[in-house]
């Protein structure tokens, strides 16, 4: 018996339907014969059609403005879970997405499942997997409350297709009344980007702990500069201070699946694995040749990335 | 003001993790470590209460063992610890702590109270937002800087592309990352004081809260495994095999 209704939140990136929240529509679509987008943003008739194409049937629009907006959020999707009656809520492992998941889990007393990688229903009911210990173990779990079931999905676990052109029916949702005492964004900072995001980029070239210094990173800068690839980080370097947060891979940042990886100067903690070890080609250069990060790279390098990297960005400058 | 600081202990993350083949449940040592990502919550806990002449209450659930874990961020400053620690709560999923811990929370009474973003060996992520719902609290979360000015707290909210400056009004909650302040060592001094504070054992009882873990881990399996490929010892030319990869993937 298929669900009949699975709804994904969805976060506005940019004026756009955030890459996650379609990932999960998509997903919601497979569940369900209704699939519907809680979307949160200033919204517009373009991000009601890329809602519509991944498989919406229904919009609930909801605009917090600059409160800050879990809690009111997270009120107003009880409401909607009142009238509506969904089987199952997808959030994303990303910021807001797991304010408002955990703000609605603990309003509604339902339990809530977080770090998913993938969600399947049966005959005995709705299985979700998560990945543990790096993600060389993958657990399974049901829940055995009262629906609606709520499920926190890492990025990436499935892909967003567009599948379908039918416009769908949007319900402007009004918040309830905040006080600014509870919370509000007063400005926002972007940090200046160069090159293609982490996410999307078909190369990335990450640096860890292995690199010596904060100035090595720009190691790193040169050669994804030389690939057209993004530059990321491990959460040493992060925690650190060599380079913002937004760089990190792994567990804590960012998860990222590009076609080739490369590892400088990166051990392979755990918590970095989870984040990149589903790149389809991994190249790993690091002085240690016991470092874990060989264990998953398709062509490990053991050397000093001080000499290696240099090299490899003369040769692809010379081409 | 009176700062509330949620910390874990959890098995060294040093040594290999497992798991009870008959509970699903990780097997935990009576020596457990303090989360090391609890150090930052704790070190920013010390300089808002020391800024403020305030106090520090460490707040715990899990196994206490040894309570090394706690004495470690005891050592570091914090004045006294609150353990949660009942055979009724093995298994518990993130809604059961949050519960949990937002009793104890509301029973030492708290201007501010800090967690970590996500705890090390659990990494649910969820646990400081259900608290701060169930205390009807703000939830100023993702923090890599915070400040205190009379009953304001502003932080840096980490987002997708920087981070949004985001103010609210105490009692509120607040979850740091790692980095948002440098955590400090304890000293030897500290070390021996550590062993005279005060912690006060809790048992679920203790604390009106509800007790119902709906969800239940059905089976663990091993992933798939991704085979090792070519492991090459740089002689001056390895730079090479990269590029011939690089071409073959057609990405250059």
């Amino acid at each position: 018996m298929a669900l009949s209704a699975v709804w994904a939140f969805v976060e506005e990136s940019e004026g756009a339907p955030g890459t996650l929240g379609l990932e999960l529509l998509t997903k919601a679509a497979q569940l369900a014969d209704r699939a519907e987008a809680i979307y949160l943003g200033t919204g517009s008739d373009d991000a009601f059609a890329a809602l519509g194409a991944h498989g919406a049937k229904k919009v609930f629009h909801l605009d917090a403005g600059e409160v800050l907006p879990s809690a009111p959020v997270a009120a107003a999707i009880a409401e909607l879970i009142e009238q509506h009656r969904p089987d199952l809520i997808l959030f994303g492992q990303s910021y807001t997405d797991r304010d408002v998941a955990g703000r609605l889990s603990a309003r509604l007393g339902s339990s809530v499942v977080s770090n998913a990688v993938d969600v399947s229903h049966g005959d005995d009911g709705l299985t979700v997997t998560n990945e543990i210990f790096g993600g060389t173990q993958l657990v399974s779990t049901r829940f055995t409350g009262d629906a609606p079931y709520l499920v926190v999905v890492r990025p990436k676990s499935f892909p967003a297709q567009p599948t379908d052109e039918s416009t769908p029916e949007v319900v402007t949702v009004d918040l309830p009344q905040a006080d600014p005492s509870a919370g509000r964004i007063v400005e926002s900072h972007a940090e200046e980007r160069e090159g293609p995001q982490l996410e999307d980029a078909a190369v990335v070239v990450t640096g860890g702990r292995g690199l010596g210094s904060a100035e090595a990173y720009q190691l790193i800068e040169d050669l994804a500069k030389a690939l057209g690839a993004a530059s990321g980080a491990t959460r040493a370097i992060v925690d650190s201070g060599w380079v913002p947060y937004a760089k990190q891979v792994g567990q804590t940042g960012k998860t990222v699946k590009p076609d080739v990886y490369i590892a400088a100067g990166v051990s392979g903690a755990m918590q970095h694995l989870v984040g990149m070890k589903d790149s389809k080609i991994i190249v790993a250069i690091n002085k240690d040749p016991e470092a874990p990060i060989f264990g998953v790279a398709d062509l490990g390098v053991v050397g000093d990335v001080h000499k290696v990297v240099p090299k490899l960005i003369e040769a692809l400058g010379q081409r | 003001m009176q700062v509330v600081v949620c910390v874990k202990q959890i098995p060294d993350p040093a040594s290999p993790s497992k798991l009870d083949p008959d509970t699903h449940l990780m097997v935990r040592p009576n020596d457990q470590v303090l989360d090391d990502t609890d150090r930052y919550g704790v070190e920013m806990g010390l300089q808002v209460a020391a800024a403020t002449e305030g106090t520090l209450t460490l707040l715990s659930m899990g196994p206490a063992g040894s309570l090394q874990g706690i004495r470690q961020a005891l050592a570091m400053g914090a004045d006294k610890a609150v353990v949660i620690d009942d055979e009724a709560l093995k298994g518990a999923d993130a809604l059961t702590t949050a519960r949990v811990l937002a009793a104890a929370a509301q029973r030492e009474g708290f201007d501010l109270l800090i967690a970590g973003t996500e705890s090390t060996d659990g990494y649910s992520g969820v646990v400081p937002q259900q608290i701060a719902e169930l205390l009807d609290v703000p939830a100023l979360t993702y923090a890599n800087h915070v400040e205190v000015e009379g009953s304001t707290v502003r932080i840096h909210r980490q987002t997708d592309r920087g981070y949004d400056l985001v103010e609210a009004s105490t009692p509120a909650l607040v979850s740091v990352t790692a980095g948002v302040v440098e955590p400090r060592y304890p000293t030897f001094k500290g070390i021996m004081d550590a062993k005279k504070k005060p912690i006060d054992q809790l048992a679920a009882a203790d604390l009106d809260a509800e007790i119902d873990v709906d969800q239940q881990v059905v089976e663990v399996s091993p992933a798939p495994e991704r085979q090792a490929g070519e492991k090459i010892e740089d002689g001056g030319d390895a730079h090479l095999r990269i590029v011939e990869l690089l071409e073959r993937a057609k990405v250059i």
